[in-house]
């Protein structure tokens, strides 16, 4: 038996029902929907917990670092628009595409990079993962975040891997994109949320 | 992860030219193949769920008694054995078989592709279901035994082991559901994605068959659902294994926080089991009633509405456990509601019927044992809605009778009713219409004795979680009931053997089906019975809908979707 890649099958299907939205990406869409449920559980959770908590944030816990991490979200932000720009110029120029989706990377990368060290600075500080239930939800929703980070990263990597080699398809992209504007554009509420 | 596969990467692979046993039965990509490890793998674990309703049944009835094949049933065993049967029965036998098997069998076939449209997703999807069974398989042999805690399992009994006293049961038994869950989220997106992108040309929206549909609004529902109990499920290994306080209020958690994602996920996971098996009904009843299923758009509008309203009243499991009784009210309202729609979907159903040329074969007969009892089911839920009668009914025997009145429907009716439909297009050959009919008879009037004396228990007060009614003078005198219903239990599982020899017997030696045996309008008719590899030889152009039956001016009684006018 030949194990049939998707990708045969992509391309029949393509011929038989004309497709809004291509197979990869609406499937990374309806995973998102997920996802989006996912962190709406644990923000609910969340604000329930700090609602029936006479004081917040507990006054015996470190407070977190609402400018330093404004700035670092700058750095989020900065990462979407170079995803978006190099999306802009995928029919036309590959070589902006690879430097746009690099710089799109880095930028990703380093706002990881940054949140590892505030977790150092506020696990010195006292703030652990069961020193309160503000320490817990902390390191339970922004932790997740990251972990969602690091893996459209991941994604976006082999994006540019593929482009490298010429072999890039739109739809493939197409699904990275859909990741990596969930993990970004989840992050304001998660910020709003967590640390205000 | 949803892992998207390049459309341009060459078919590797290219040295296994010959099927071997392995890349066939095993690490297939095929969705045909898929279907049927699902489909083992959740009877294999009904088996086991139902051995645990003989012993605790056995246990309750008789109590202290040497169980036979089980021994005698201690207190803490007794409740692994309560909390797994019903973790089983619903996570790893409802979700797999009326899901996960009869979505990748029916899917590509009804919709007229040739497989899912992530083949290799759709493996990964069942391997890491198998694995999820083998964790909550294994989690009974563990130090302490399996999870003893109920299925929903509420903190604190879930997450401290000084309670539940099954210190890695317990863990096992969150890390098997939420990889279970993992399993269905890679099953759910193939099958959106698969009936929005792959369908046979032709085929718009509404001439999609209402099996198809229903398959697909319970997978979006699953996915909108399941985040919050996911987030739960995270919390709940944390304060097991880390030693957080989500749900500890000693130290600023909340107990009820759990209760809602739980609920959150579980009132409309009702609905995400249910929705196939009303599918599945749909499909033979307008089959063998030889007539057009009546407002299929009405249907279909009432499945959306019902996907929307399940989402607001999941607290209708909270009113006893603590709630603003002004929530209550609106919790009530909207319980209240949602019998509306599925009482309409049965009135439908019951239209299709009237006036139809019926022939009582056995997927009928299981058509309409499921419309019949889950109407049962329904009423009765209507009594636990109203949140002042809950107070009284809460947590007794009546719930339970009225849970099994819906589940017993949607996931053993429910099956019996597609795989006799089916058998012929999944085995090639036909099933045996008499033992089918013993089986359904020796089935159904057990069913009911042993749920009916449930209801009677519940309305006098018996309490679900109790390990031995005698020590309550108040409940002793009702034994003979208990008696009553697990000898009921144990007349029905012997009628179990008939299916099992039926099916067998017949999978092996049973008449060579046609391809159309039922002269049924859909594509999977339409193919060889089996399917080959690859479903068509030439993929199918659809014409029409796929309930054109009975037609006037037509010679034959159906009109197959394929056929050119
Ligand atoms: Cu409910």
């Amino acid at each position: 038996m030949t194990i049939r890649g998707a990708g045969r099958l992509e391309v029949a299907a393509e011929a038989r029902t004309p497709q809004i939205v291509p197979s990869s990406v609406l499937g990374m869409l309806v995973f998102v929907v997920t996802e989006v449920m996912f962190f709406a559980g644990l923000i609910s959770a969340f604000a329930i917990i700090k609602s029936g908590t006479p004081l917040w944030p507990p006054p015996d816990q470190p407070r977190l670092p609402i400018e330093a991490t404004a700035l670092n979200s700058l750095l989020l932000l900065a990462s979407a628009v170079a995803l978006i720009l190099a999306r802009r110029s995928f029919q036309t120029d590959r070589d902006k595409v690879r430097t746009r989706l690099l710089a799109a990377v880095l930028l990703g990368g380093l706002f990881v990079f940054f949140q590892g060290i505030e977790w150092v600075a506020l696990l010195r500080e006292g703030l652990t993962l069961t020193s309160s239930t503000m320490g817990s939800f902390f390191y339970l929703i922004v932790g997740l975040h990251a972990l969602h980070a690091v893996v459209a990263l991941y994604l976006l990597v082999r994006a540019y891997r593929r482009l490298r080699r010429g072999w890039l398809a739109s739809s493939q992209l197409g699904s990275a994109e859909v990741f990596w504007y969930f993990v970004v554009g989840v992050w304001p509420i998660l910020y709003v949320t967590v640390y205000l | 992860m949803a892992q998207t596969i390049p459309a341009d990467v060459p078919v590797h692979d290219e040295a296994h030219h010959e099927e071997s046993f392995w890349s066939h039965y095993v690490f297939s990509t095929d969705h045909k193949m898929i279907a049927m490890q699902y489909m083992f793998t959740g009877i294999f674990m009904g088996l086991i769920g139902g051995f645990f309703a003989y012993a605790f049944r056995m246990q309750l009835a008789f109590p202290g008694v040497e169980v036979p094949l089980f021994g005698v049933v201690s207190p803490n065993e007794y409740n692994a054995l309560i909390t797994n049967h019903g973790a089983i029965m619903i996570f790893w036998v409802a979700m797999p078989v009326l899901i996960a098997a009869l979505g990748n069998y029916l899917i590509p076939l009804m919709i007229g592709a040739d497989d899912m449209v992530f083949p290799r997703l759709n493996r990964l999807s069942y391997q890491i279901f198998l694995v999820s069974a083998i964790v909550l398989l294994a989690s009974f042999f563990v130090p302490g035994g399996g999870f003893a805690g109920a299925w929903t399992f509420y903190p604190p009994l879930s997450s401290t082991a000084e309670y539940s006293l099954t210190p890695l049961g317990s863990s096992l038994f969150v890390v098997a559901i939420a990889l279970e869950f993992a399993a269905f989220l890679m099953g759910g997106i193939n099958f959106i994605v698969t009936a929005m992108n792959s369908r046979a040309p032709g085929m718009k929206l509404y001439d999609i068959p209402m099996v198809v549909w229903m398959i697909v609004v319970a997978s979006v529902l699953f996915m909108l659902s399941v985040g919050p109990l996911i987030a739960g499920a995270v919390m709940l290994l944390f304060d097991q294994n880390l030693g957080t306080a989500f749900f500890n209020p000693e130290r600023g958690g909340d107990p009820i926080l759990w209760q809602h994602l739980f609920w959150f996920f579980g009132h409309p996971e009702v609905y995400v089991v249910l929705l196939p098996a009303l599918g599945v009904v749909a499909e033979i009843i307008t089959v063998f009633a030889r007539k057009k299923l009546f407002a299929y758009r009405t249907v279909l509008y009432t499945v959306f509405g019902t996907g929307v309203l399940s989402f607001t009243v999941w607290a209708h499991h909270q009113f006893v456990a603590g709630i603003d009784p002004r929530m209550a009210h609106v919790f009530t309202v909207t319980t209240l509601l949602i019998s509306v729609p599925l009482a309409e979907a049965m009135f439908v159903y019951i239209a299709t019927l009237y006036g139809g040329s019926i022939s009582l074969t056995t997927p009928m007969l299981w058509a309409l044992g499921f419309i019949a009892t889950f109407l049962i089911g329904g009423v009765t839920g209507i009594f636990l809605g109203a949140s002042g009668e809950d107070i009284y009914l809460h947590d007794t025997y009546f719930v339970l009778a009225h849970f099994h009145y819906t589940f017993f429907p949607i996931a053993i009716i429910g099956f019996y009713a597609a795989i006799t439909f089916w058998f012929p297009k999944m085995f090639g050959r036909m099933m045996d219409e008499r033992l089918g009919k013993i089986h359904f008879w020796g089935t159904i009037i057990p069913f009911n004795f042993i749920f009916i004396p449930l209801f009677v228990l519940g309305l006098a007060g018996q309490h679900r979680r109790i390990y031995d009614f005698t020590n309550y003078p108040d409940l002793a005198a009702y034994q003979p009931i208990r008696v009553f219903a697990t000898i009921s239990l144990l007349v029905m599982f012997s009628f179990q053997l008939v299916f099992f020899y039926n099916f067998f017997k017949s999978m092996f030696r049973g008449p060579k089906a046609p391809k159309n045996p039922w002269q049924a309008n859909t594509l999977e008719w339409t193919t060889e019975s089996p399917p080959p590899h690859g479903n068509w030889k030439e993929l199918p152009t659809v014409h029409r809908g796929p309930y054109e039956y009975s037609v006037e001016g037509r010679e034959s009684d159906y009109w197959p979707q394929n056929e050119p006018a």
